[in-house]
């Protein structure tokens, strides 16, 4: 198993010049199969569930074949797809579970969230969508990163998404966010199209910034970014959760850094004003155990990140698991919510990638330690094995998912690649805002440019 | 009418003519109309509130508005204008004050990365309506570190506007436009200004009078040469240009009230007229707001007008000395300008 892992991999490097390091079985056969013929074999464990007289699939089978692959049936590999009819009625799955979810570690607080986690079909599936759309997504880019589509910083989130979708899952849309640079998960859940983030990232018109921000200054409404200064963003949602507590509305906002950050002094300043005004800021750090380069161990005297907002309330969450996030996001929500004043949490997540699309992410860790967490922790994967194991949803249903993900993004892809840049014209507009027409000088003195808001 | 709360020096005349009032007390009348006018107003700064303001500049705010439109900070500069940036964000008005702007040094990175920037980068999604201002240059006898003139610093981003007011009437009509305006603003006004009094004319006391940001004034007109100031050297201008009228020499002062966007255009219609430009500034001369008008007019139609090179009159080149003698002589005095008028003339 392990040497044709191995044989496919030195395949895979070599047509594609790619190093494929980092990636799953099913994603290199994924990348292989668009050089490569595969059908599918004679299916019978993996069956499709079609509710129309079966078609000839195209490539349409590519899930299925690495499942198959994957168990050392690649001998099977000539033959036509397997057309299988069968149909599951969706009263047969289970329409909700509890779950139990690990207890969090407290900070100056009596309780912590329940231990105990309620998750109905349409949630899961719900969830799934989510990160599953924010993995392939970031895997998109990092493709168009290396084909140089993409410039610049690119920041990416895969392994992180529980967090950014368990947070949306326990806020409102009228609640607020901000976050730092890796922030596309995020751009996501608060509601920008994959177009729009895609589109940005490779700097068109059609970017949710027209193209000006690129992939750490996007925005919407209630999501203040996508910050570039590390650390920056913190005060920032202290001053935006001033204005939920100005206005009265009942609103939070959730305020995200990472284990690097957390040794900013702008975070302890913004934890005295917070914790003397009493304002609704969840402040959460997400620990992906390496700020940049560094090992939290080397860039910490206390890597208890929960406990670091000193006299405001902590917790320390498993951010790898979607429902654990949520509970406790809703938890500290309702915290704040309650006139508590701000709380602090700990995410302990992982990133797949290296810091950015320039750091190959090895040289400070290990490629097994990366594989551990994917094989034991993956957070899209703990979700789906959940779900199936307590029959809330089929095998197939997730494949079909998957296989419209795929197509959403690629096509969102093909929108970001044809888009047409920004026009020149367009270069000074944006300077400010509600103001009448200015002239902007531009590389020399003969060059008079116009900006309008 | 209405009492207007902790405005001791100011005669009760609101409606009969021109009153005199100091340019801390038209700061104090602008925000409070400001804050009456719209509740998205709010002031944050250190002393600002059960202090009546480290100068005295938001006296008798607090009582009136409360805690809540009036905040006392804790001394944590980039942490409170990061939060006075996140609530412009959110859709509030904040005027952060700083003590003084060498403090704002420490908050730089959220005036320019968070505040200035922002808009540009969202493509127009997420404005930034807040106003930066507290006392700028030097003061008296308060050293080095308590000296900086900051106005060449942030005139040189774009997505700031910066506003240097000089006389009371500019104080108040331009912090006006600067709370109502969408962008951020720095707003640079000087210590050793504030109890100077002013006459303010009646439209002045209106509730609704603003000055707009970006148009310089004519404070005297002249022929023989334009002297460009802005903030507490435009009266030492027209110092000047009162001893030098006495020999024949008429000045044209221009007041340019904002530094960014800077009025070039007025300066190009004096210098056209006059054919000399000296400009006059308490900064230092490398990179300074001078520097920048030489190099426009240069650049301009002016520049075939010009009889003679611009003349830039400056800070000295080091930092305040705290001796008496030592920091007279560090910033122009009236006989500065007096003389470079006269060489740049060639009298």
């Amino acid at each position: 198993m392990k040497t044709m892992l191995t044989v496919i991999s030195n395949a895979l490097c070599r047509i594609t010049g790619k190093n494929v390091g980092a990636q799953t079985v099913p994603e290199l056969l994924i990348d292989l199969s668009e050089y490569v013929n595969l059908t599918s074999p004679a299916a019978h464990a993996s069956a499709q569930a079609q509710r129309q007289p079966p078609k000839p699939p195209p490539v349409s089978t590519r899930s299925s074949a690495a499942s198959q692959l994957a168990r050392a049936q690649l001998d099977q590999l000539d033959g036509p797809g397997a057309r299988v009819a069968v149909t599951r009625n969706f009263a047969d799955f289970t329409p909700q579970v509890t779950f139990d979810i690990k207890k969090c570690d407290l900070h100056r607080l009596e309780a912590g969230p329940p231990v105990k986690a309620e998750l109905t079909r349409e949630q899961g599936l719900q969830y799934y969508r989510t990160m599953q759309m924010v993995r392939r997504v970031e895997l998109k880019a990092d493709q168009l990163y290396k084909q140089k589509i993409i410039r610049g910083f690119c920041h990416l989130y895969d392994g992180q998404e529980a967090c950014a979708a368990g947070i949306e899952a326990a806020i409102s849309p009228s609640d607020h966010l901000i976050t730092a640079y890796r922030a596309h998960g995020y751009t996501y859940t608060r509601g920008v199209s994959i177009r729009q983030i895609l589109a940005e990232l490779t700097g068109r018109k059609g970017g949710v910034a027209k193209g000006k921000g690129g992939s750490m200054h996007m925005y919407a409404p209630h999501f203040y970014g996508g910050n570039g200064i590390v650390g920056a963003q913190v005060p920032l949602g202290a001053g935006i959760a001033l204005a939920c507590q100005y206005r009265g509305n009942n609103q939070v906002c959730v305020t995200l850094y990472g284990d690097g950050a957390a040794n900013q002094g702008q975070l302890f300043e913004t934890f005295n004003m917070a914790a003397l005004w009493k304002l609704p800021c969840v402040f959460i750090c997400e620990n992906n155990k390496y700020g940049m380069g560094t090992a939290v161990e080397r860039a910490a005297a206390s890597t208890d990140y929960y406990k670091r907002g000193d006299f405001i309330p902590g917790l320390r969450v498993d951010g790898m698991d979607v429902l654990s996030v949520r509970e406790a996001t809703r938890f500290a929500a309702d915290h704040c919510r309650a006139g508590k004043g701000p709380i602090v949490m700990e995410l302990q997540t992982y990133r797949y990638h290296g810091h950015s699309m320039s750091d190959p992410g090895v040289s400070y860790r290990t490629r097994e330690e990366i594989q551990e967490v994917r094989s034991k922790s993956d957070p899209i994967s703990l979700l789906r094995e959940r779900m199936l194991s307590n029959n809330m949803a089929s095998a197939e249903e997730f494949k079909e998912m998957d296989v419209e993900i795929r197509k959403e993004v690629d096509d969102a892809a093909q929108f970001a690649t044809s888009d047409p840049e920004p026009p020149l014209e367009d270069l000074c507009n944006h300077v400010f805002s509600n103001n009448p027409p200015l002239d902007v000088r531009g590389t020399h003195p003969w060059s008079k440019l116009k900006s309008v808001s | 009418g209405k009492a207007v709360v902790g405005l001791a020096s100011r005669k009760h005349q609101r409606t009969s003519g021109p009153v005199e009032v100091t340019v801390r007390d038209a700061l104090n009348q602008a925000m409070d109309e400001e804050l009456e006018r719209d509740e998205r107003v709010f002031l944050m700064g250190e002393e600002v509130a059960q202090y009546d303001g480290a100068y005295k500049v938001s006296r008798g705010l607090w009582k009136k508005y409360g805690d809540k439109r009036i905040i006392d900070t804790p001394i944590s500069e980039m942490g409170f204008a990061g939060i006075a940036v996140g609530a412009a964000m959110a859709g509030l008005r904040p005027i952060c004050e700083f003590m003084t702007f060498n403090f704002s040094m420490q908050a730089i990175d959220q005036v320019i990365n968070s505040a200035a920037k922002t808009y540009y980068m969202s493509a127009g999604l997420q404005p930034v309506p807040i106003v930066f201002r507290g006392p700028n240059g030097a003061s008296a006898g308060v050293a080095a570190q308590h000296s900086q003139c900051f106005a060449a610093w942030y005139a040189h981003c774009p997505g700031l506007k910066v506003v240097s007011p000089w006389n009371s009437e500019d104080a108040k009509g331009l912090l006006k436009s600067a709370i109502r305006d969408d962008n951020p603003v720095v707003f640079l006004e000087n210590e050793l200004m504030y109890g100077v009094p002013f006459e303010m004319s009646e439209d002045s006391q209106s509730k609704d009078f603003t000055i707009p940001i970006g148009k310089a004034k004519i404070e005297r007109q002249g022929n023989h040469v334009t002297l460009v100031s802005h903030s507490r050297f435009v009266g030492h201008c027209l110092d000047a240009a009162a001893v030098l009228a006495k020999e024949g020499i008429e000045c044209e002062v221009i007041n340019l009230r904002t530094i960014r966007p800077m009025d070039v255009e007025s300066i190009e219609t004096s210098v056209m007229k006059t054919n000399h430009l000296v400009t006059v500034e308490g900064g230092w001369p490398q990179f300074g707001v001078g520097a920048e008008i030489c190099a426009r007019v240069m650049e301009g139609s002016a520049f075939n007008f010009l009889d003679a090179p611009v003349t830039r009159v400056t800070g000295v080149d080091i930092p305040m000395p705290y001796a008496k003698i030592l920091e007279d002589h560090s910033l122009p005095q009236v006989k500065d300008i007096i003389f470079s008028v006269k060489k740049t003339l060639n009298v």
